[in-house]
């Protein structure tokens, strides 16, 4: 692919994303699955040596894409943003890694982010439901009711009893336990 | 887990972002520790007695100026520093001019004074205090704007802890031109800007550890 076909994808995936932001779900959904794919590209490129981190890494990538969201300043390009965020993640790792082993990893060129995709998956070691069950309930029904089952926030306090507040504020915190926890086992 | 299953979970329920979150998270942080930090020097200090007189003083207006613009110039890098890929822009210089400028002032100060005034220019009566209680007044507005910067997304920690540091010295030394008696350009130079030193270092040292995400 060329810059120009970079320059699409950048304008259409940022789009997406702002309207993410605005509370259009199916949107934000597209953006992030679109870019599992690049991100998976970009880490697979990178990870030569250690295959089997690649899933995990873009899982918590993406978990920190989410969780971070609200740094992203609109006026800025997304491929930056996204680019900045992916570098981070991949040098924690190998620091996490770096007693374990030496990588010679090449980390810059952010130009081809989004001029390849894969989507093919491979299994990340990752387990929510363990996860999960680490929370506590105060974060993990609010993620099970409204994130698993799909209820709304209203919905969700009434099933647990919980305040409007305490759910959302559940879900935020339980999410970057989640992040914390994607860190640890990785 | 599948991936797509975790981009399901990630993109279900309410996944609006409130505007200007980054900032709103900044002000918070950066404005309670503040707070704080005015209540430990009505608590523990006190104010200048001389402050009326002082403030006629257009050395007590340059010394604010000096603190208020390393305030705003550090604020601008911890918050550029928050947020990933953001270009640092003019802030580092905006940091370095006013130290420079108190520097300059400070030798202008000390090579125009009379020999035997030199060394009262410098340590004034309170040197021996004057970095330690701002170090002291940094203490809340350090772990205010550390909590507001780890919230955020920061890449360079040691950096953004720094940064966040220089921030809570900055304004404890603002805070503390409230009690501080001195109006010396050299004092200001060497102790106001060691008292804002100690909390950017401390800052660096625990950036990479409390601000990792």
């Amino acid at each position: 692919m060329n810059d120009g076909q970079a320059d699409t994808t950048e304008q259409r995936l940022r789009a997406l994303l702002l309207e993410g932001l605005d509370g259009a779900g199916p949107a934000y959904h597209a953006f992030l699955k679109e870019m599992t794919a690049h991100l998976r590209a970009y880490f697979r490129r990178r990870l030569r040596g250690l295959p089997d981190e690649v899933e995990d890494l873009l899982q918590e990538t993406l978990l920190a894409l989410h969780n971070q969201r609200h740094t992203y300043d609109v006026t800025q390009p997304l491929t930056a943003w996204v680019h900045a965020i992916a570098r981070y993640k991949l040098i924690d790792l190998l620091r996490r890694r770096a007693h374990r082993e030496q990588l010679h990893v090449p980390l810059d060129d952010h130009d081809t982010l989004f001029t390849s995709a894969d989507l093919d998956a491979a299994d990340a070691r990752h387990d929510l439901a363990l996860y999960l069950e680490q929370l506590p309930s105060r974060q993990r029904l609010p993620i099970i009711h409204m994130k698993l089952q799909g209820l709304s926030v209203s919905e969700a306090a009434a099933l647990t009893g919980m305040s409007e507040s305490a759910i959302k504020v559940g879900v935020h915190r339980g999410l970057k336990a989640l992040a914390a926890l994607f860190g640890a086992h990785s | 887990m599948k991936t797509d299953d975790l981009v399901t979970l990630l993109a279900s329920g309410n996944v609006a972002v409130p505007r200007h979150a980054l900032e709103r998270r900044m002000i918070a942080g950066v404005v309670t520790g503040s707070l704080g930090s005015m209540v430990m020097l009505f608590a523990l200090l006190g104010v200048n007695p001389e402050l009326l007189a002082a403030v006629r003083m257009p050395m007590f207006w340059v010394k604010c100026l000096f603190a208020a613009s390393l305030v705003l110039a550090s604020l601008l890098m911890a918050a550029r520093l928050s947020r990933p890929a953001a270009a640092l822009g003019l802030a580092p210089a905006a940091l370095a001019s006013p130290l420079l400028a108190m520097g300059l002032l400070a030798m202008v100060s000390l090579l125009t004074a009379a020999p035997e005034q030199r060394a009262s220019l410098l340590f004034g009566q309170t040197w021996t205090v004057c970095p330690l209680l701002i170090a002291l007044l940094a203490l809340p507005v350090f772990v205010g704007t550390l909590w507001s910067v780890a919230g955020l997304a920061p890449t360079h920690l040691r950096l953004a802890g720094a940064a966040s540091g220089l921030l809570s010295g900055a304004i404890a030394a603002l805070v503390y031109c409230l009690h501080c008696p001195e109006l010396a350009a050299p004092f200001v130079a060497v102790w106001y800007v060691l008292g804002m030193a100690v909390p950017s270092v401390l800052g660096a040292l625990l950036g990479p550890r409390l601000l990792r995400w």
